[in-house]
């Protein structure tokens, strides 16, 4: 499908998910969160929430626990440093991908469900 | 109203006339005089419009793009090296296809320093994709001024009005100038494509992927390379907008006709001198000179460079045995880019077994060299006559003294 019908002839995003892209693609390593060591998911009540704060793309939830959206994390790492608990580890793409049935790389509730 | 007056004046009244909202510009010879004329005008209260003073060129154009960007008619001026001070914006106004209009008082550029007139300046940005259109008197300046708004808002892309710098920016000469009411009927009021809304924010021209994107409307949204494209297209059917734009001036003003050439005793001419800008009108004498001693010669002037007016000119010129380019401006390392243009419009007339006139190529007036009437008429005339002549190392580089 073309996009000769598109109603702008310039770029124009809104915000929104997806408007820039799918940039998860352009990830290198993947924020994977430990449940055992995050402050809201072990207390089960909001609580600090530093990595959905910091997070410059918007794709960590403020929920318990926190989850992060792949489709778009570009896998810039600014969760896992900031995390004051260290519960987010970065781990290369190319053995999640590589492990895909790994339950450890598929402890998240993205919205691209592990299989 | 007749007045007698400066190019830089002439165009500051045209923009004036043409109701820019915002002026941004930063002081430049020869163009300074322009936007110190609009900074008077907006003083004095003869002229609602903003004028935002800015530290370099790059901010002068960049102002102009985001006060485009929320709908409002933006202008600005400059030459030379604060042209290519600007250049990134340059290009990203034409991406953004915003309808700013610029004067480009055409100037040499640096190194070495110089303040003279030539074409490198605007030459050096027609790959940007902004359209050009090059004056030669007063009266052009403040018509294509108010034509340039019209044209640019018609089709969402920016216009350089490109006009030499001494030459015709601090001569005086008689122009007329137009009255409001007939600009009024001329130049509607802006209609942005799109503006900016605090009501409904917008991302304009971040990073755009090379591929095709679902927006989150669901729609299928171009990639850079469809919006590039766009842009292309556009700029080819502006050759046809700009002729409307003239035909309605014509209509309104009585003055003008042809957007894209200037022809001048070029009906039966055997040799057509193909040019830019002034250059263009003092040739007329130079014709006259070799009309009267039975060489049938004629000038064509390019008033509309980019988008350029390949067919209109292999029609103007294909009858012709030889066509002259005489430029200001050079390729550096291959050839005049105007010389290359016109050859590259025949060659599709020449591939298809069509008889096309012989294309030289020559350069004047680099740096405000003199260009002498008498030169160009030597010059010409041992061109037509294809004697041999003295014209020192390059007699492609008229009035070179090495």
């Amino acid at each position: 499908m073309g996009t000769r019908g598109y109603r702008y002839k310039t770029s124009h995003s809104l915000s929104g998910p997806g408007d820039g892209g799918k940039t998860g693609s352009w990830r290198v390593q993947r924020p994977i969160i430990d449940l055992e060591r995050c402050t809201p998911a072990r207390r089960g009540s909001e609580a600090c929430f530093i990595c959905w704060l910091y997070c410059p793309d918007n794709v960590i939830s403020r929920t318990i626990p926190p989850t992060i959206d792949y489709e778009y994390c570009k896998g810039c790492g600014i969760c896992a440093e900031e995390c004051p608990t260290k519960a987010i580890t970065m781990v290369d793409e190319a053995d999640v991908v590589a492990n895909d049935e790994d339950p450890a790389a598929c402890s998240t509730e993205g919205p691209r469900p592990c299989t | 109203m007749h007045m007698i007056e400066n190019g830089n004046v002439a165009a500051a009244i045209g923009v004036k006339l043409a109701g820019a909202q915002v002026i941004a510009a930063y002081p430049i010879t020869p163009q300074t005089p322009l936007t110190e004329k609009l900074s008077e005008f907006i003083e004095a209260g003869e002229m609602k419009a903003q004028h935002i003073p800015v530290e370099s060129e790059h901010s002068a154009l960049a102002a102009c793009i985001a006060a485009s960007s929320t709908g409002a008619r933006a202008f600005t001026a400059t030459s030379a090296n604060g042209l290519l001070y600007m250049h990134e914006q340059v290009h990203w106004a034409a991406g953004a296809r915003l309808p700013i209009v610029m004067c480009v008082v055409n100037r040499a550029v640096g190194a070495p320093w110089n303040i003279w007139n030539d074409h490198q300046d605007s030459i050096s940005q027609r790959d940007t994709g902004w359209i050009q259109m090059y004056c030669c008197d007063h009266q052009q300046i403040i018509d294509s001024v108010l034509k340039a708004f019209a044209i640019a808002e018609a089709v969402s892309i920016p216009v350089m009005v490109c006009y030499d710098g001494y030459l015709l920016s601090h001569t005086y000469m008689p122009f007329e100038v137009p009255e409001e009411q007939q600009v009024a009927r001329f130049l509607k009021p802006f209609r942005p494509a799109y503006a900016l809304d605090p009501e409904n924010p917008a991302n304009l021209n971040t990073v755009t992927l090379p591929d095709t994107r679902v927006d989150i409307n669901g729609d299928m949204a171009h990639g850079y390379m469809e919006i590039r494209y766009l842009l292309q297209e556009d700029l080819r059917a502006t050759l046809a907008v700009a002729q409307q734009t003239e035909d309605s001036f014509k209509q309104i003003f009585g003055r003008g006709g042809d957007a894209l050439l200037e022809p001048y005793r070029c009906d039966d001419a055997e040799y057509i001198v193909v040019g830019l800008g002034s250059l263009t009108y003092q040739l007329h004498d130079v014709v006259e000179t070799l009309r009267s001693e039975g060489h049938k010669i004629g000038v064509m002037g390019i008033r509309l460079y980019r988008p350029f007016p390949a067919e209109a000119l292999v029609q103007a010129v294909r009858q012709a045995r030889g066509v002259f380019v005489i430029e200001k401006a050079v390729s550096y390392g291959y050839e005049g880019a105007l010389f290359s243009d016109v050859k590259a419009a025949l060659f599709e007339s020449a591939q298809s077994g069509d008889p096309v006139p012989f294309v030289k190529g020559m350069v004047a007036g680099i740096g405000g060299r003199e260009i002498r009437t008498a030169d160009l008429t030597d010059t010409l005339r041992a061109a037509v006559t294809g004697s041999p002549r003295d014209a020192g190392d390059d007699p492609g580089w008229i009035g070179l003294r090495l």
